[in-house]
């Protein structure tokens, strides 16, 4: 190997072995001349990710979406989104004969008929409910990290609006096959929003063409926000969300040269493309596998829906679920007065109550900003452990959803530990509140507790234990393997072996990668 | 070897190659430069990972190929599952541990820009937006509240189409059914319903003929005892429920589910959504659960034939609360 420190020679013109141009120049160029992607693109290249497994949780947000929206191109190509009735003569033998909707008539044949129709469709179903899970445990990390802090307030909101719209988008693709469960979930939405007092029933009718189940009107309505308005806009802010995401970069956990003012990671191409690609590729292949192996919404086994018709243990879609457990331990208050109804028992838990969580998400950078005085910026994420109170604020938060997702199995709990619905539906009217404070205090001294003693939570380096052939005992440490990181615990700073104000490496020209030293 | 060079910090160091040398000096390396210890593949053994992340690839390859087989013979959804599952995650899982292993780790390191500008850009921002504006603004109030008033006065019409446009007004369609007077009370099938149709303890839904499957109009028809028993659940109702028959709105008055369960024993209906439980003899009083009204009862009357029929239109909306309802 030679140390010469002379230049690259990028400034030349660089030719391939036989003197010809190098097509990839050639190529740059090309592009560069017309739209000036080099230099930019050149910083692109060189973008540092930080590496740590929660770091995953969004791209799978990310690849899900992608998967959602690859599977229902698919989908739209055999679905007919109309209420239109006939009877039934297709490929699914039971079915025959019956009175089905064309909606309802399409799912079942595209599952069936179309081949490995059944495996994307049901790909699509478990891509919406991995897309929402994701973006939940995403929202987790950058919670109980601190992530949301300073200058990253915006992105947390955009992130809140996007959960808002994949819980709405999974909603209004469950509801179109027109199933008697999704039909269901939609005769109770049009009563939450007939429930919104003075514009309510205004609301209601106008959505459904009339009084419930309306004029027919409302899957084509549902079918073109779930598949163009809804996606255009989670599109929109995703766009906006990996946006800033490259303008603020990224942040990163504390640890062996990694600073407010650096990023520590490895670069994008190659490296980070490498990684990601593959992950996109195994998040597809465990979905796919998923949607051959784990049946999902087996809508011909539910039937057509039809209003007068109902089944035991009717749940939503579990990202669903906590607004059902609020609907069914809501005490029965009804206000009345002045030739007036507000039916509060639904209002409250369907539409104040979803209203003030996503509100209190919303706010909750600036209002904790607020509590702790603490306005500067910050790059370096917490551990949990050393922010007892958010992070029991957290849990308790946590505990209190979890609790109400409970809830809506009220009915399949009591069947399964035989015991009288009446005490399950008290236990959890009660549960709900002491849940959350039992748990979000004991996460608060856990958290104490975990600050408190030096050492935890660091990986133990192994020792070896040799015996001679003398007898005797030889203990040896390991060689310290990657990701073994002492210093992480360390408060002291750890010393950074990089030159800040160096504006331009000598590198002749090349901006900004640099190496810090390997641990050993 | 390529004519890529190594340009680290102290010459000395880097050919030293010991770059994790603590001198506390920034060294600089571009990305090309192979031979550095930072750009070394991650793994121990890269011979060894190689052989593994191909044969990772082959199972990916190989799955491809089977789903490309089974489905060119007919396919099977659980094997189409299995094999192009496999095939995507064992192809997804070898280039990542390409990326991982055979790809240098680092670890590099980028700076962060400052995002804030400096104190004088901002106020010189804020001091134009403010400045243009009274520019645009000064003496011109009067267009200013022409054009808020435009403004609003579109935003109200575009609700027009984009809201109203959708669906009737609510008026009497939320508050009226099409049970009325004499009405005979028909089964899903249209067939007219008989005194002697249902046993003691049965249930029916049942529709006013010629609205059969009708959702807001769904009734529960329940014969709680005998023939020889008119139940009156409340006073004023001493002649809606002749001969052991009872009927009761389907509609739950929690969220609208239908109240599909009839526990015959108890003499209950049980909502399914949301578990709301209603005393049939009591006028269908909620006794559990969210629902907060009773479910309306429909007046009955049994012909000379012995055919049943309703009295009269339920007395007050049936379904969920809403705010036009007294």
């Amino acid at each position: 190997m030679t140390t010469t420190t002379s230049p690259t020679p990028t400034g030349g013109a660089r030719r391939g072995r036989a003197g010809k141009p190098d097509p990839v120049v050639a190529g740059v160029r090309w592009l560069d001349e017309r739209l000036g992607v080099a230099k930019g693109g050149r910083v692109l290249l060189d973008k540092i990710f930080p590496d740590h497994w929660s770091f995953l949780l969004g791209e799978i947000a990310l690849y899900s979406f992608v998967i959602l929206i690859a599977t229902g191109v698919f989908l739209s190509l055999y679905f007919i989104p109309s209420a239109q009735e006939f009877v039934y003569h297709g490929v699914y033998a039971p079915l025959r004969g019956s009175r089905v909707s064309s909606a309802f008539a399409s799912t079942v044949d595209l599952s069936f008929k179309v081949r490995s129709g059944l495996v994307i469709r049901q790909m699509h179903h478990w891509a919406a409910d991995v897309f929402v899970g994701s973006i939940a445990v995403h929202m987790c990390r950058i919670f109980f990290t601190g992530a949301f802090r300073k200058p990253r307030e915006l992105n947390w909101m955009i992130g809140i609006t996007l959960l808002i719209l994949a819980l709405t988008n999974g909603f209004i693709g469950y509801s179109l096959p027109d199933d008697l469960v999704s039909g269901t979930g939609l005769r109770i939405m049009f009563s939450i929003v007939l429930s919104i007092p003075v514009v309510g029933t205004y609301l209601a009718t106008f959505l459904f063409g009339g009084n419930f189940p309306g004029d027919g009107t409302i899957i084509p309505r549902l079918f073109i926000l779930h598949v163009l308005v809804v996606p255009l806009v989670i599109l929109g802010l995703l766009a906006a969300h990996l946006g800033l995401l490259v303008r603020q970069k990224h942040t990163q956990f504390p640890g062996h040269g990694r600073t407010e003012k650096n990023v520590v990671g490895t670069p994008m191409y190659p490296t980070f493309i490498a990684k990601t690609t593959g992950f996109l590729f195994m998040v597809a292949g465990v979905l796919w596998a998923l949607g051959g192996l784990a049946q999902i919404n087996p809508i011909w086994q539910f039937g057509q829906y039809e209003p007068y018709k109902i089944s035991y243990a009717v749940q939503p879609d579990w990202y669903m679920g906590w607004l059902d457990g609020a609907l069914r331990i809501m005490p029965p208050w009804s206000f009345h007065a002045f030739g007036h109804t507000i039916p509060f028992v639904v209002t409250f838990p369907a539409v104040l109550f979803p209203g003030l969580c996503f509100n209190l998400f919303y706010v909750w950078p600036s209002l904790e900003a607020r509590l702790t005085g603490d306005h500067a910026e910050h790059h370096l994420l917490d551990r949990p452990r050393d922010r007892p109170r958010r992070t029991a604020i957290g849990v308790g938060a946590l505990a209190f959803f979890f609790t109400l997702f409970a809830a809506s199995s009220t009915d399949v709990l009591a069947n399964y530990f035989q015991i009288s619905l009446n005490e399950v539906l008290w236990f959890f009217r009660f549960a709900v509140f002491v849940i959350p404070v039992i748990a979000g205090f004991f996460a608060y001294y856990l958290c104490r507790e975990m600050s408190g003693v030096p050492g935890i939570g660091r990986r133990k380096r192994a020792v070896v234990i040799t015996r001679s052939p003398q007898g005797e005992y030889e203990s040896v440490p390991t060689e310290p393997r990657p990701g073994d990181s002492p210093e992480e615990l360390d408060p002291s700073p750890v010393p950074v072996r990089i030159e800040l104000d160096d504006p331009e490496p000598v590198g002749a020209g090349i901006p900004g990668v640099r190496r810090i030293p390997r641990r050993r | 070897m390529t004519d890529d060079t190594l340009t680290s910090g102290p010459p000395g160091a880097a050919a030293a190659g010991s770059h994790g040398a603590d001198d506390g000096h920034a060294a600089v390396l571009p990305l090309a430069a192979f031979d550095d210890p930072h750009m070394q593949p991650y793994a121990k053994n890269p011979r060894r990972a190689e052989a593994i992340i191909g044969l990772i690839l082959l199972v990916g390859l190989a799955g491809f190929c089977a789903y490309g087989g089974l489905f060119w013979v007919g396919g099977q959804p659980q094997w189409e599952g299995v094999f192009f599952g496999v095939g995507l995650f064992a192809f997804g899982f070898g280039m990542s541990a390409w990326g991982k292993y055979l790809l240098p780790q680092g670890p590099f390191e980028e700076q962060r820009h400052v995002l804030a500008s400096t104190e004088p850009e901002v106020e010189a921002m804020a001091a134009a937006i403010e400045e243009r504006g009274k520019m645009v603004f000064r003496r011109r109030g009067f267009l200013g509240t022409i054009l808020g008033a435009g403004a609003g006065v579109m935003g109200i019409v575009l609700a027009f189409p984009l809201l109203r446009s959708l669906g009737p007004q609510p008026k009497k369609s939320l508050a009226v059914t099409n049970w009325t007077k004499g009405v005979a009370v028909v089964d899903l099938d249209g067939r007219q319903i008989h005194q002697a149709d249902l046993e003691v303890g049965g249930a029916l839904t049942v529709f006013p003929q010629g609205f059969e499957g009708s959702a807001v109009d769904q009734t529960m028809l329940i014969r709680p005892a005998p023939a020889d028993q008119d139940i009156v659940t409340k006073p004023g109702r001493e002649t809606w429920g002749p001969k052991g028959y009872l009927a009761y709105s389907k509609l739950c008055t929690h969220a609208g589910c239908p109240v599909g369960l009839y526990e015959g024993t108890l003499k209950r209906l049980l909502c399914p959504c949301h578990q709301s439980l209603f005393e049939v003899l009591t006028g269908a009083n909620p006794v559990f659960g969210p629902a907060p009204r009773p479910l309306p009862q429909l007046p009955l009357m049994i012909d000379s034939r012995g055919f049943l029929h309703a009295q009269g239109p339920y007395s007050e909306p049936v379904g969920p609360g809403f705010w036009e309802r007294a």
